[in-house]
């Protein structure tokens, strides 16, 4: 059965995880909002750059959040100075890098949804006397909700699923950065396969158990509206 | 007294130019007519705010909603306009009653004034029900309500109907009549359909290539003989009159307008309800002398204020009824046989009308 440090880690990587998709979601609405909505140039550059851990080894990710949040990064030395220390190896550490590698999962859903609303239902408000913010608030909200849900659960699950990026960012270390998919790694590694299996077997539970539920109650397909 | 709508745009794209110059009337409502792609629905959109022409003087009910010269660009949600888009464009995740409340919580207004806009349209059966699950024509219906129920100073609908089946715009068009008549605002209407000009029109402006050929009251512009409309084969005018008298021995309505008094088939109408009446060129033929046993009842004087040639061996005669403006299609050999010409006093013939309310 689950031992107590297994638990820790479920527990951390729970945390982590509703971390990182409450604040992918505050990032990634505005951003979201941006790119469906602008013909600016710099809106090419914006997505590949979003979608770049879509494609990137997580370890190419880590390994230069590593350097520019170290003690000689620009990142690094703007928190040291600013008195909390170097993020690498740090709780505050892996949910940073969490956002970033998990990123796409919760804009590109997002941007989906946003775009499929069209302009008519905004125009149709701003008739009815609701300013921009009233609008996004009370239509657009509204409107995307599967959009919503889409990149919440995407984003959870894509979290609670990552190895690479965490190993080079946040380590190994107990009740800080010591994650399920680490925990697995390290039972493997000491030969504990049963308990192993019992982490392995929990993880692909609850990613079937996450993509099933997505799948059966979104009318449209989360992935093909993606790239619609 | 109502105050002029002025409305002045210079809009630029790749291969569309919008460029007008319109003085529209405070009241009535006036159409802006042309075919896909004269700039019509750009001019609306301009007026609503929704398009930002580069250059363009706005003033509607005395007040100044854009005025490039000095920067002053009312963003739309600060105008005081309903608008009407073509698809019906409700809020799919709210109720009828929601979508009608949508604007009224905006401008802090109670609910009470709704139940005069519920009856004008019908939809009062229909506030509970989700858009979906409503008919294009009451998606529509609940649509002008809904911009209506804002009480705005102008009302703006780009082409309501053209979305709708021959079957709905029937379903509706009596509707917009009934609009017509109560409301006290203006309202602009842009249409490619000469039945909603005929209907609805009080002025008109006829729109081509992001100009304005043509804006005037209507019969005064469907009469203009430098216009293709004055031309075509269904040409028409339409006068404004009102019921006088019954004949139900022959099953006639007498109604009266500035020129004279016209026999109609019988409405079910009380004296002194206004009847809009539609005459196509086709049906009216030209006399020099009134003529004395003829199966035509419509016999009325008139004088010829000018003549056109169209194709074909054909004449459109211009003439004046009263205050009112006819067309006339005939022959060039008859205008050549009587010796038409401008000024001259003559007798027309109308052989069919139809009435539009």
């Amino acid at each position: 059965m689950l031992t107590a440090a297994d638990i820790a880690t479920l527990w951390l990587t729970f945390k982590v995880a509703s971390l990182a998709t409450v604040l992918m979601l505050f990032i990634g609405t505005p951003l979201a909002w941006w790119l469906s909505r602008t013909n600016s140039r710099w809106k090419g550059i914006c997505n590949a750059l979003v979608a770049l851990p879509l494609v990137l080894p997580p370890t190419v990710l880590g390994f230069y959040l590593l350097v520019i949040m170290g003690p000689r990064g620009p990142i690094g030395q703007l928190t040291s100075e600013l008195g909390w220390g170097t993020l690498p190896f740090t709780f505050t550490g892996l949910v940073v890098a969490s956002v970033l590698y998990s990123l796409p999962f919760v804009v590109q859903p997002l941007q989906a949804s946003f775009a499929a609303i069209g302009a008519q239902p905004l125009e149709a408000a701003a008739t009815l006397r609701a300013g921009p913010l009233d609008t996004f608030f009370h239509v657009v909200i509204p409107l995307a909700k599967p959009g919503f849900m889409t990149a919440a659960i995407l984003g959870f699950a894509h979290t609670v699923g990552e190895f690479g990026v965490v190993l080079m960012v946040g380590g190994n270390i107990p009740d800080r950065t010591r994650v399920v998919s680490v925990q697995i790694y390290n039972h493997v590694e000491a030969l504990e396969y049963t308990q192993a299996h019992w982490l392995a077997g929990g993880l692909l539970v609850f990613s079937f158990s996450v993509l099933l539920v997505l799948y059966s109650t979104l009318k449209t397909h989360p992935i093909a509206h993606q790239l619609k | 007294m109502t105050t002029p709508i002025i409305a002045r745009f210079l809009l630029n794209y790749a291969a569309f130019e919008l460029s007008v110059d319109l003085c529209l009337p405070g009241s009535g409502v006036s159409v802006l007519f042309g075919h896909s792609g004269s700039g019509k629905t750009s001019l609306l959109r301009c007026i609503a705010g929704l398009q930002q022409a580069g250059q363009g003087f706005l003033q509607i009910n005395g007040k100044i909603w854009q005025d490039s010269e000095s920067g002053i660009f009312i963003p739309t949600h600060k105008r005081s306009l309903g608008y009407v888009f073509q698809e019906a464009n409700l809020f799919p995740h709210l109720t009828v009653k929601d979508n009608l409340l949508f604007g009224l919580k905006r401008i802090g207004k109670s609910t009470n004034d709704l139940s005069h806009i519920l009856d004008l349209l019908g939809i009062a059966h229909l506030l509970g029900r989700m858009p979906d699950r409503l008919s294009g024509g009451e998606r529509q219906r609940v649509a002008i309500a809904r911009a209506l129920a804002l009480n705005p100073e102008i009302l703006l609908m780009d082409e309501p109907l053209a979305a709708l089946d021959f079957k709905r715009k029937q379903e509706i068009l009596p509707f917009l009549v009934r609009l017509h008549q109560e409301l006290n605002i203006p309202v602009l209407y842009v249409t490619h359909s000469q039945q909603e000009v005929a209907q609805l029109a009080d002025h008109l402006v006829i729109m081509n290539e992001g100009k304005s050929l043509a804006s005037g009251p209507l019969s005064d512009t469907l009469s203009r003989l430098d216009l293709t409309l004055a031309h075509e084969g269904d040409a028409a005018t339409v006068w404004q009159t009102q019921v006088v008298g019954h004949e139900a021995e022959y099953h006639l309505t007498k109604v009266a307008f500035t020129g004279g008094v016209l026999s109609l088939p019988s409405l079910l109408l009380a004296i002194g309800t206004p009847v809009r009446v539609q005459i196509y060129a086709r049906d009216v033929s030209i006399t020099l002398q009134a003529p004395i046993a003829t199966s035509i009842l419509n016999v009325l004087s008139a004088t010829i204020t000018g003549i056109a040639d169209a194709d074909s061996g054909q004449n459109v005669v211009r003439l004046q009824v009263g205050t009112h403006p006819l067309l006339a299609h005939i022959t060039h050999k008859s205008t050549v046989l009587l010796g038409l010409k401008i000024g001259m006093l003559v007798y027309v013939q109308i052989k069919a009308t139809s009435i539009l309310n």
